[in-house]
């Protein structure tokens, strides 16, 4: 059943489907004798993911169609001949903890593609859009696909954290949604990449919701946001720029060039940052030095490790500064 | 004694195997007193396969006849004079292709048109809702059933070309209330539909309005059903006049024919059913002002599969006795200045009516199917019908009261009760296919011109029937659709559905104890035990799989559901990527014999290692065999505590782990 570490990333990197279905499963388990175990495979696929495939996020409100823009952009991209990893977020129950996950259609007329895998995660209680487990999910993912799209719950406002994990952030929106740029405008919604307009189902619509969209980014930009920003009609219905969704998307990898890996990797110490300061909160922070020196010594010690084990190396090392804190003073006689 | 009244077309849902045995079939019931047909299709045919099609096996001739090709609807309909049938055919996403092999046939035998009689159901909200045979998006389905509107009007003015089911939303879980405002809210999106379309003249409109039929659903409340049925009438009339300024009172008339409820039926002694479906009955019968033009029954055994002629026979036997034996028709409306049931109905009416208006607020009909919002709150009522049967408040004899009694002898043979389609049926329509594809002539013009006229703004009638002529296929004919108006599934409500189960701090009792022993199972697996429910076949029936995998999550498993008509090979690609412990497959259409074999068989090679347990409507024999293939637990519809089926599932997921 749990496969060596060197087998599941020989494993991904042959593309082997069996091998990625194991290593996802892996790096969900949360119990703590895992933790070697996901820390090493991710450490055996580090160089070969550092500035492989494109990660691409699809996020933005409730009820804008992100599961079926991305099966289609999933599609459309299958098109292209790329190899497709999708990581699926969906909510899980606060009463239960239970959760309905894979809302979303499989694609194909029968026969499912080698080509696209499909993973959803459960929030777990996890806030900000994602799971605790996907950045590894998707490294995961990226060592065995071309892209890899990570669809985010949907939860709208707090949606900042996968700026963290992907290589491009698509803000996907209504016709007519204005108050995404109240959202934009006040910063409680992370700047996008691309601004993506779904559910343009006619022409008329399309073209009226770019030309809304482009004249209230205006606006916006004068206050210093979105300069530069794509603006792009989708409709899932009738398949309309999903090609034009694809290229914009290349473009921008290819506009990343040199500084991918630079890029991913600040993202990976913003997450394991985040990761340290909920599990011990600003005092924890404070005690190692404030949040610059914590980033700077996961920045330290990520090459050779990696974010699970950095998080519980520090962890371990501020919860050994703490008891000797607080050791003479329970000796104190009171 | 006063005149008695013309007695309602007494009909029987009816079709298997092939079109010759149907057409066999059709014959010996007529010739018992049955006075009109209704033909049940085959899911293949319902949704636009041809029997050789992947996804086709295992499912034709199960629930239905199989109608591929003009040759078969000249066998289905051999010495039944088509001029003189009236014939109900349950067909919604390839309703204008039946209408159109009809109509092809009848041109063939020099029949007028003109006087063909009989219903396409068409009603395709209710499909994207419940029934689960859609095809095409929302839009171009609703031009479809434009086109075929326009099409009868005009040559075949006796023919109801929609017609507009809350039967199935019952079957979903449908309150009254919500059956009358969703089969009222489908009928104005149609009537407006059609309007907006002006494909048809102003002055023909009242006609159009006059043509719109409906299938409703009557419950074992039947005397609040009666009051359903009587605000039904005087809210279509309300809508008639006021949105579509009909003058004349007989287009407003609400004409609508009636199967009694399915869903109450029980696999506990079942022969109590025939009561429950008399009692049903009534309810559609005994007020004359809104009473059926056409009643079809279902069988006593139809939860423990296919029933058998004489089952169905029993069944017209109680209509023949209501209407001929008694002396109901001898009277005018029973029920009018009566103050209980005036009372009823205008509650009905009022609540009807403010739901009516809120789905209009949110964009009508085929909004609030693709937003989900329809879906969503039929689920939700459907896991509180289950919750009261569960905990006792709805009683139900021989299911969770009066459970004690002797045996009964017609179920005494378990295996006989039932009918069975032989297996080699679907080889024998695959064959037959193969053999009208060799000898019929070119067909690449006839389906060019299908292509051009769907894409274009024509009527798509005339092009299907010059199809049907030409010796086109059912999979042909939708397939050059799909390729116009691309395919369709529908949001499957669950994803935002309330919990079914109260929250945490009162869920006392076996509910609370599940989710301790899962937080335990949590632990030991090291992440939440993972379940797929999944829905192989073309069975589109989905009420049994969304109840499971709602109260899944709710006792804490992550559940993986991704809705209707999959194959195994689907399935197991899913259960792959998904990384589930356990795997639920949901088959009603009878055809689980041949499905999950093959699950299991595809799961194999896709090196999945988590159990198999399987729901639907299977009969002793069948779950032997399917235990003896691999298969985990079966449950069938007496299972319907659904926390012990919970327990199973939770136990199941920690043996395969341990």
């Amino acid at each position: 059943m749990s496969a060596a570490p060197e087998t599941l990333a020989a494993g991904l990197l042959q593309r082997d489907r069996r091998a990625v279905a194991q290593a996802l499963n892996l790096v969900e388990d949360a119990r703590p004798a895992a933790r070697g175990r996901i820390a090493a495979l991710l450490r055996l696929v580090r160089d070969d993911v550092a500035e492989a495939g494109h990660v691409v996020g699809v996020t933005g409100p409730p009820g804008v169609g992100k599961s079926t823009l991305s099966a289609a952009l999933a599609r459309s991209l299958r098109r292209r001949g790329q190899r497709v990893g999708l990581v699926a977020v969906d909510p899980s129950s606060l009463a239960s903890g239970g959760s309905l996950l894979g809302d979303r259609a499989r694609m194909g007329d029968g026969e499912p593609d080698p080509g696209l895998f499909i993973r959803s995660l459960a929030t777990g209680g996890h806030a900000g859009g994602l799971s605790h487990a996907a950045p590894a999910a998707i490294r995961v993912l990226l060592a065995a696909y071309d892209v890899v799209l990570v669809e985010t719950t949907g939860v709208g406002q707090t949606e900042t954290e996968v700026r963290d994990v992907v290589d491009t952030v698509a803000l996907v929106v209504q016709p007519g949604s204005g108050d995404t740029l109240q959202f934009l405008k006040a910063g409680v919604m992370e700047i996008p990449d691309l601004l993506v307009v779904n559910k343009a189902d006619h022409e008329a619509l399309a073209t009226r919701a770019v030309s809304d969209l482009r004249s209230a980014l205006a606006t916006a930009e004068r206050i210093g946001l979105g300069g530069g920003l794509s603006i792009l009609a989708t409709s899932a219905t009738t398949g309309r720029g999903f090609e034009d969704l694809a290229a914009a998307l290349a473009a921008h990898r290819a506009s990343l060039g040199d500084s991918l890996a630079a890029r991913r990797r600040a993202g990976e110490v913003a997450w394991a940052a985040a990761r340290f300061t909920a599990r011990h909160g600003s005092h924890g922070v404070a005690r190692l030095g404030g949040d610059d020196a914590l980033r700077a010594r996961i920045a330290d010690a990520l090459p050779g490790s990696a974010v699970p084990l950095v998080v519980d190396a520090l962890s371990t090392l501020f919860l050994e500064d703490l008891s000797r804190a607080i050791a003479p003073k329970a000796e104190t006689p009171s | 004694m006063s005149e008695r009244d013309r007695p309602w077309i007494m009909r029987t849902y009816a079709g298997h195997s092939t079109a010759r045995a149907s057409n066999a079939l059709y014959r010996t019931n007529l010739a018992k007193g049955q006075t009109g047909l209704s033909v049940a299709f085959d899911l293949p045919t319902q949704t636009g396969y041809d029997a050789d099609h992947l996804l086709a096996r295992g499912e034709v001739g199960k629930v239905g006849v199989p109608i591929s090709h003009l040759g078969d609807m000249r066998t289905l309909m051999d010495r039944l004079p088509v001029e003189q049938m009236n014939t109900s055919m349950t067909i919604n996403a390839t309703a204008a292709w039946l209408l159109s092999l009809y109509v092809a046939l009848a041109e063939e035998q020099s029949a007028a048109v003109a006087m063909l009689r009989g219903t396409t159901q068409n009603d395709i909200v209710k499909e994207y809702l419940s029934r689960g045979t859609y095809v095409f998006p929302p839009a171009p389905s609703l031009r479809l059933i434009t086109d075929m509107i326009g099409f009868t009007v005009e040559r075949v003015p006796k023919w109801n070309p929609i017609n507009i089911c809350s039967y199935h939303l019952q079957e979903a879980g449908a309150t009254p209330v919500q059956e009358l405002a969703y089969a009222l809210v489908t009928a104005i999106g149609v009537l407006d539909a059609v309007k907006e379309a002006g494909k048809v003249p102003a002055e023909r409109f009242p006609k159009v309005v006059g043509r719109i039929s409906f299938f409703v659903n009557a419950g074992i409340r039947f005397v609040e059903e009666m009051c359903k049925m009587r605000a039904f009438v005087a809210l279509w009339d309300r809508i008639c006049r006021e949105r579509y300024g009909v003058e004349d009172p007989k287009l407003r008339r609400f004409r609508y024919g009636m199967q009694v409820n399915s869903l109450g039926l029980t696999e506990q002694q079942p022969e109590n059913n025939i009561l429950r479906i008399v009692l049903e009955m009534l309810a559609v019968t005994l007020s004359k002002d809104s009473r059926a033009r056409a009643i079809q029954l279902p069988a006593w055994n139809e939860a423990l599969g296919l029933p058998r002629p004489w089952d169905q026979q029993w069944s017209l036997r109680a209509q023949q006795i209501l209407a001929y034996e008694t002396d109901l028709l001898e009277y005018g409306d029973l029920f009018a200045g009566s103050v209980e049931v005036q009372k009823k109905q205008r509650a009905l009416e009022e609540e009807a009516w403010a739901e009516v208006e809120r789905v209009l607020a949110e964009g009508g009909a085929v909004a609030a199917v693709e937003s989900g919002s329809i879906k969503q709150r039929l689920v939700e009522s459907n896991a509180a019908r289950l919750r009261r049967i569960e905990a006792g408040q709805q009683v139900v004899v021989g299911v969770n009261k009066y459970l004690e009694g002797a045996p009964s002898p017609l179920v005494a043979d378990l295996d006989e009760a039932i009918l069975v389609v032989d297996p080699k049926v679907e080889a024998e329509q695959v064959a037959s296919l193969a053999r009208w594809r060799e000898t019929r002539g070119d067909v690449h013009a006839a389906l060019d011109a299908l292509r051009e006229a769907a894409a274009g703004d024509a009527n798509v009638m005339p092009a299907s029937i010059a199809a049907a002529k030409a010796g086109v296929t059912t999979g042909e004919w939708a397939g050059a659709l799909r390729e116009v108006f691309g395919e369709y599934r529908a949001p499957t409500g669950i994803a935002a559905s309330a919990p079914l189960t109260p929250s945490v701090e009162s869920a006392e009792g076996e509910t609370a104890r599940i989710r301790r022993a899962r937080g335990g199972l949590t632990k030991k697996l090291g992440r939440r035990p993972r379940l797929l429910v999944g829905k192989p076949g073309l069975d589109g029936h989905s009420n049994g799989a969304e109840q499971i995998a709602l109260k899944a999550r709710d006792v804490g498993f992550d559940v993986v559901y991704e809705g209707i008509r999959l194959t195994p090979a689907q399935i197991a690609s899913s259960a792959l990527e998904e990384g589930v412990h356990l795997i639920g497959l949901s088959i009603l259409s009878g055809s689980h014999a041949a499905l999950v074999p093959e699950v299991l068989e595809a799961l194999k090679d896709a090196g999945v290692e988590a159990p198999v347990v399987v729901g639907g409507i299977i009969p002793d024999a069948d779950a032997g065999r399917l235990r003896d293939a691999g298969v985990a637990r079966v449950y069938t519809p007496k299972d319907f505590e659904l926390d012990r089926i919970m327990s199973d599932l939770a136990e199941l997921v920690a043996e395969a782990s341990a």
